[in-house]
């Protein structure tokens, strides 16, 4: 099916989230939309979904003109959609998966299973998918549950399909199986709009590319364009994608984890038996796709999963911190950058002043006695806001308005000027602009010139090639094994799957 | 499978956060609508107008008077009854009601203040009954059972007056940090046992009935050494209470503006998941807010039970905990919004007996109580509790502003 959007208008209040955007996605094409975070690719594929409806411009599918109040509507007409999170029923099979929602029922009205699950044999037969329509689908792996949600589209005669950010949980082997996926199914008629901010990706399966920046179109561009070329018409100028670091010169020993064990939030063991050392002057990544413990490895390290939910030894400088509070550990060195700035970073409600104060509350130079030193803070609230480049016209505004990547320049702001001979970055870039990506790597890389030993925590492959020193690859909880940086990324991919170094 | 589908739980958190930042221009709004509602029901209980209403047609203007007549009347009688009396004989009396109002605000303003740092550190305390009650068994205890000299007498009523509800804040800080209960809960919870508890030690003369109680729940009344020291001399019944609570209101200040303390407490009714990663023991921050909480309500406890004639009874709590509630949501939790806050409920029920003369039933005044928290609270709540998407203009403020002055668009 052909899909054109025509002048799709879309405003928040005065904020313009799509202005005029025009998109043509032919029959059996895969169109690549490319955008920063914040660009309008999502909000204009939720007024495609129906989810949103656009204050102007048309959806034409083959010619004429849709209109959509819900994703029904939407469905109805034969658009699916594979979001970022499935919206899977983890207990039901995926046979049940599937037939949620539209349950094929025999004369009495009785749930006909065996033709939901002929349906989804069919499918996946015909596209090569290897899904089996009886099993559960929590016990299926990431990348084959993103299949189910595939599968559950074209189960409703989906013509065009659009997928929100596929590749975020995805293995690089997995990734490369999306693409054959997505290949098939674009020479069977299928339409495809792939939805992502990773360049490799684009150049590797997209037949065309059309580029968002501030909810405009700022151009098209075939897969073989440069990388360098597709990433300044994202961000709007030039931008150096390689980061410059000299060879690191390694001193003592400052995160020394021995045997350490975690549990989650639901008492699942999420860390399992990891030991690892990193030590001054040296980037220490830990690969490994989300969800394989890293989060907890963090939050273990700087003391706020408790005692009773860990196991084992960590050491920092050569003093044991596992049970001490988090103030201790902080105090002691360490500066954290949460995964998730929004929830754990940041309080968006107070000004970045506040914000750049938080966990220094209790001693000088931003309390005098019991009391804050305003002039203090203010002085050096500016002076970081300077030599941090974050965009704001006063460090007294509000944490909250800021785009994600100043977020994330408060953060590190507060973090680097503190004391510290350790690092903790979780995802130091996730959700981040380009622009700002390249200044947060840079600065990464001068702390550990400087002489810091940094752990950093990335499910960017490329960031954590780009940066380390050393690569730990984690699955389940396990590290599989912890190779030199420069080893390839084939191999890596397999590490990120469990298979050993 | 430990995963199950859930119904989504209510999230008063973030209702209660949005009541919160509702702003000045709502909050102006919505005292002015509720004078309205109030005026309203003034009109439709007057019998001039329900009679004119008989002959609306013939002269609708009768109607009109009468409407004028009685909300005139009903809010003249207000501001007489509570700022100033022009009609009174002397200046003593015309300004009389004016120190009532402020008399009358003072444990609201300090209570208020109380229930207010809980909700900026996100936390809903209910339990100011209770825990003014708790405040009030000491400082009676003080009061009426211990002789000390004068001045220090009535410092250490007011101390202990502090202390006694503080301890009671901190319990509930405890249980919620320790086990998880529900602040919510057991401060209801306490309330009851609390009173409860008040009441038996005022039945029992060995405990704090007062000698002449014969069978009821009273105390002796309160030494002269412990009383609050008048302010103005004999003529007016206004006393040190109301210095207390404006000490309160700038101490208040101080602490959530401009120390530390006050920022680990914001940040943590803010985002208790990014204080506790930045090192603020969340735990502890609940226990110490409950106990300051309370602290300001043993302020209003003091005030209660140290300025009473006769002896203190279990009714000598005024719905003082309750309606320290309204004055903190009405006053946005801030300093000077609760003062005014304050002020605003002293002169409902220093005018409430104006009106009453006038002819007015004074649930008018309740009505117009209820109706402001009401628009104040209303909608985030509504939203809360039927799960509707926050609308994309938030303040009353900003949607005129994008309907009258927005450019370009539609």
């Amino acid at each position: 099916m052909r899909l054109e959007l025509k002048g799709i208008t879309k405003r928040f209040g005065a904020l313009v989230a799509n202005d005029s955007i025009d998109l043509v996605v032919e029959s059996g094409e895969i169109h690549s939309l490319l955008g920063e975070n914040g660009a309008g690719k999502s909000t204009l594929m939720n007024v495609l979904y129906g989810l949103y409806q656009a204050d102007e411009g048309q959806i034409l599918l083959d010619g004429k003109v849709a209109k959509f109040s819900g994703p029904g509507d939407a469905m109805a007409a034969g658009i699916g959609m594979v979001h970022q999170h499935f919206m899977l029923i983890p207990v039901f099979t995926v046979a049940e998966n599937v037939a949620l929602g539209h349950e094929p029922t025999n004369k009495l009205g009785v749930l006909d299973l065996d033709a939901a699950r002929a349906l989804v044999k069919k499918i996946s037969d015909r596209f090569g998918f290897d899904v089996d329509p009886d099993a559960l689908v929590e016990d299926l792996p990431v990348g084959v549950q993103q299949r189910v949600e595939i599968i559950k589209s074209l189960a409703r005669d989906a013509k065009v399909l659009v997928l929100d950010e596929p590749t975020a949980v995805l293995t690089p082997q997995e990734t490369d199986e999306l693409m054959e996926i997505m290949r098939g199914l674009a020479k069977s008629g299928t339409s495809i709009v792939f939805i992502t901010h990773k360049l490799r990706e684009v150049k590797a399966v997209a037949d065309k590319i059309t580029v968002i920046r501030q909810g405009r179109v700022v151009g098209e561009a075939k897969p073989s364009a440069e990388t360098k070329e597709l990433a300044s018409m994202m961000v709007g100028r030039d931008v150096g994608l390689t980061v410059e670091k000299k060879s690191a010169a390694p001193g003592k020993v400052v995160l020394n984890v021995q045997d350490l064990s975690v549990l989650d939030d639901r008492e699942q063991r999420a860390v399992d038996h990891v030991s690892f050392e990193v030590r001054a002057g040296e980037i220490l990544a830990i690969a490994g796709v989300q969800g394989n413990g890293q989060t907890e490895l963090a939050e273990a390290i700087l003391g706020l999963r408790g005692l009773h939910s860990s196991a084992g030894d960590i050491s920092i400088s050569g003093s044991s911190v596992r049970g001490k509070s988090v103030r201790t550990i902080l105090e002691k060195g360490v500066g954290y950058v949460p995964e998730d700035r929004q929830k754990n970073g940041l309080i968006s409600e107070f000004s970045i002043a506040e914000n750049l104060m938080l966990n220094g509350s209790f001693t000088k130079p931003f309390a005098k006695g019991l009391g804050i030193a305003f002039a203090t803070r203010n002085k050096i609230a500016d002076e970081l806001v300077k030599e941090f480049d974050v965009r704001t016209t006063s460090a007294q505004s509000a944490a909250g308005k800021l785009s994600g990547g100043n977020q994330q320049k408060v953060v590190l702001a507060r973090e680097l000027s503190r004391e510290v001979e350790l690092l903790v970055v979780s995802q130091p870039t996730r959700g981040v602009d380009v622009g700002s990506v390249e200044f947060i790597h840079e600065r990464l890389v001068e702390e550990r010139n400087s002489g810091k030993a940094v752990l950093l925590i990335s499910t960017e492959l490329d960031e954590v090639m780009a940066l380390a020193d050393r690569i730990a690859v984690m699955y389940r909880g396990k590290i599989v094994g912890i190779v030199d940086a420069n080893t390839d990324r084939a191999k890596l991919g397999q590490m990120m799957a469990g298979v050993a170094a | 499978m430990s995963e199950t589908t859930r119904k989504e739980p209510i999230n008063w958190n973030a209702a209660l956060k949005e009541i919160l930042s509702g702003g000045v221009t709502r909050t102006v709004m919505s005292v002015i609508l509720g004078f309205a509602v109030g005026a309203f029901f003034m009109i439709i209980s007057n019998k001039e107008f329900l009679q004119s209403m008989g002959y609306f047609f013939a002269d609708p203007l009768a109607s009109l008077r009468a409407a004028g007549d009685v909300v005139g009347a009903g809010y003249g009688a207000l501001f007489k009854g509570s700022i100033y009396n022009a009609s009174a004989a002397t200046f003593d009396g015309a300004i009389r009601p004016l120190t009532e109002t402020l008399r009358l605000a003072s444990p609201l303003i300090a209570a208020g203040l109380g229930i207010g740092l809980g909700f900026r550190v996100g936390l809903f305390n209910i339990g100011g009954t209770g825990q003014l009650v708790s405040g009030l068994i000491w400082a009676t205890f003080v009061a009426t059972r211990i002789e000390l000299p004068p001045v220090i007498h009535f410092i250490v009523a007011i101390a202990t007056a502090i202390v006694g509800s503080a301890i009671v804040g901190a319990f509930v800080g405890f249980l919620r940090a320790r086990t998880g209960a529900n602040e919510v809960i057991t401060t209801i919870m306490l309330n009851y046992i609390i009173i409860s508890f008040f009441n038996f030690l005022l039945l029992d003369n060995n405990l704090l009935q007062g000698a002449t109680a014969g069978g009821h729940t009273k105390s002796d009344p309160a030494f002269e050494t412990a009383k609050l020291p008048g302010l103005l001399g004999e003529n007016f019944a206004l006393n040190l209470g109301f210095v207390l609570s404006i000490v309160a209101v700038v101490v208040y200040w101080w602490l959530m503006e401009r120390s530390t303390i006050g920022f680990r407490l914001r940040a943590v009714g803010f985002n208790a998941s990014a204080a506790k990663t930045a090192g603020i023991n969340v735990e502890g921050t609940y226990i110490l807010a409950l106990g300051l909480s309370a602290a300001f309500v043993g302020i209003a406890a003091a005030n209660q039970a140290l300025s009473s004639t006769g002896g203190v009874t279990p009714t000598t709590h005024a719905g003082i905990g309750f309606d320290a509630i309204t004055v903190a949501l009405l006053g946005g939790s801030t300093a000077s919004g609760v003062l005014l806050a304050g002020l605003l409920f002293g002169a409902f029920k220093a005018g409430s007996s104006a009106i009453q003369i006038e002819g007015i039933s004074p649930d008018v005044l309740g009505i117009v109580q209820g109706a402001i928290v009401l628009f104040i609270a209303a909608p985030p709540l509504i939203r809360a509790i039927f799960r509707l998407p926050p609308p994309q203009t938030t303040t009353m403020l900003s949607a005129l502003k994008s309907k009258f002055f927005s450019r370009g668009g539609k």
